[in-house]
């Protein structure tokens, strides 16, 4: 495997390269802890009980909040989880139930390079299909927008715990006389449901954070609505037109909607890997 | 208890109602590339290859080329690799090769928790300390301590929003990404590689070398390659530290702009027929390149996943 003969030469390439993986390590971790130190500390700075009761006020006007985004943000989450949990549950029973059929490769296939699309095409096709026929932005929109990005990761998610399933238990059921849906339904999927909740909370956080695909569809907006047909604001969106405004108050909630956005994504992740570990030991992710 | 007897229409009804929900998931990609690719073709048939070879883009003549923005995009992505890519192999060595059971569940927890940050709090990062810091330390020591200034990497005053802003905030980005896949690649390499480099008298480091990394050499690859689409298609990060000017320059201290930002920046604004649809003329192309990415990417780590069951 190796001409070197000489141990002592090889044991010292050895540690070299392992002090080398060591140190890049520590160089990729030191930039990640440094965001999570500023956006903590900032946050803090910056958040203010108002945050969360108080709509944006014009620039020169002290205090204002979030609170629209806050509730804008729970909407569109709450409008893209209706849509894409059971149509990507349906999808993902289908793949696993039929592996091999060129259909179910298909919707594995394409989850997974959907996964990777670069989330404002998503943004682009919901305004081409839904914004420009209705001929304005709305809340709607928005939703159906998070709706695709989160449809493949669930999809993914069931068939991969569904898989996980003993086929006996199905069989089971079905010798007990169910019928093959209700053997589907209550049992398996019922059995393979603490890893796809797991996967849906993921892909929860994942969308709650996405901006780009909101840009032209929910569009933002500094009153209050909660109307399916209106603009709505959302936290990613007020965080990025106050982030790129010049005014130091703007700036400073930016911190504060960051900190509370990163609240909401990392108890959405530690929730879904609290869920997996008690489920399947140390199985992780 | 339910009746248990045997209903052939609720079995009818499941298997219409699955199909139906699979069915939309290829549907969907189907009618996204054509309903970008129907409204990007009037840019198309009016300025051809043009469009992607030439720099031009002014709206107010109705004038589109997006050939910076494509540079822009090909080069933040690939600084962010050459950046990433080492250091997230390094990462994933450790968490998955050489780091003590602790240790590993800490770096994949952090790892998993910084995959799970949403794009625009990076760019609020890099916004406000990342492009001051570089504006203040990293470009001066770049340019005149080094005396790299003269050099046309390196050249132009440092404005701070910049390429190298860029390329530096998709590495930080892209690496938990990139590390969380190789970790995986390498746990799916089976025990009897290490034990049979083991037996043969390696040391720990040429088990990794000679048994560990050409077992799983696709999946790496892949790895490096998803990192790669998902720095392509980046927006919100990158559209706050990189300038936003679409023009040509070597230099890394340059303001930039990226297909996906141009998109970002424009098209809510977009009026003319012709602009918007030279605005999903540049998402067909970045739809298309990351669409071929992906597509290599899933198969190559697919491959080693594959290897690794057998």
């Amino acid at each position: 495997m190796t001409k070197e003969r000489n141990i002592g030469r090889r044991r010292a390439t050895g540690g070299v390269m392992i002090a080398l993986a060591v140190a890049g390590t520590a160089a990729a971790v030191v930039p990640l802890v440094a965001i999570g130190w500023h956006l903590v500390r900032k946050g803090l700075d910056a958040l203010s009980p108002s945050f969360f009761t108080a709509l944006p006020v014009p620039v020169g006007e002290a205090g204002g909040g979030m609170a629209n985004a806050v509730v804008g943000t729970l909407l569109l989450v709450g409008i893209a989880a209706a849509i894409g949990i059971p149509i990507g549950i349906g999808a993902g029973l289908y793949a696993a139930e039929h592996r091999g059929h060129p259909l179910a490769v298909a919707v594995r296939f394409v989850s997974e390079v959907l996964s990777g699309l670069p989330s404002i095409l998503v943004g682009v096709f919901v305004w081409d299909f839904v914004v420009r026929p209705s001929q304005h932005f709305s809340a709607l929109a928005g939703g159906i927008a998070l709706a695709v990005i989160m449809l493949p990761l669930v999809a993914r998610a069931t068939e991969e715990f569904v898989l996980l399933v003993p086929v006996q238990l199905f069989e089971t059921a079905l010798a007990l006389g169910y019928s093959r849906w209700r053997a589907a339904v209550s049992v398996v999927l019922r059995t393979a449901m603490p890893g796809i909740v797991t996967a849906v909370l993921v892909a929860l956080a994942r969308v709650a954070g996405e901006t780009a695909p909101l840009l032209f569809t929910a569009f933002g907006n500094q009153y209050w609505s909660v109307s399916l047909g209106e603009p709505i604001s959302a936290l990613p969106l007020q965080i990025y037109t106050y982030a790129i405004s010049p005014y130091d108050e703007w700036q400073s909630l930016a911190w504060a909607g960051a900190l509370v956005l990163l609240g909401l994504a990392l108890v959405f992740s530690i929730a879904a890997r609290l869920a997996t570990r008690n489920r399947y030991g140390r199985r992780g992710r | 208890m339910p009746t248990l007897h045997h209903s052939p229409i609720g079995d009818r009804v499941y298997r219409i109602l699955t199909t139906a929900c699979a069915a939309s998931i290829p549907t969907l990609l189907l009618v996204l590339s054509v309903a970008i690719g129907i409204a990007a073709w009037p840019a198309v048939r009016t300025f051809g290859w043009e469009f992607v070879t030439t720099s031009e883009w002014d709206a107010v003549r109705g004038v589109f080329g997006v050939a910076p923005a494509i540079f822009g995009t090909l080069l933040s992505s690939a600084l962010a690799l050459v950046i990433a890519a080492p250091l997230a192999m390094a990462a994933a060595i450790v968490t998955a090769e050489l780091a003590p059971i602790w240790l590993r569940h800490v770096l994949d927890l952090l790892l998993d928790l910084l995959a799970a940050i949403p794009s625009v709090l990076y760019g609020l990062w890099g916004l406000f300390v990342m492009v001051p810091w570089l504006r203040e330390s990293v470009m001066p020591f770049l340019a005149e301590d080094l005396r790299l200034g003269d050099t046309p990497l390196f050249s132009g005053p440092a404005y701070g929003p910049s390429m190298l802003a860029a390329g530096l905030l998709l590495a930080i980005m892209v690496l938990p990404y990139i590390a969380a896949v190789m970790r995986e690649v390498l746990a799916a390499v089976p025990d009897a590689q290490r034990e049979a480099a083991l037996a043969l008298g390696a040391t720990r480091w040429e088990v990794i070398r000679y048994a560990v990394l050409p077992y799983a050499r696709s999946g790496i690859i892949g790895g490096v390659i998803l990192g790669l689409g998902r720095a392509l298609g980046e927006t919100m990060a990158v559209t706050m530290v990189i300038g936003n000017r679409h023009e040509f320059s070597t230099s890394l201290f340059a303001h930039g702009y990226t297909l996906a930002s141009l998109i970002a920046n424009e098209f809510a604004e977009a009026t003319a027929d012709l602009h918007l649809s030279a605005l999903m003329a540049a998402g067909a192309a970045l739809l298309a390149v990351t669409l071929v990415v992906n597509a290599i990417a899933r198969w190559l780590v697919w491959r080693v996943r594959h290897q690794g069951a057998s």
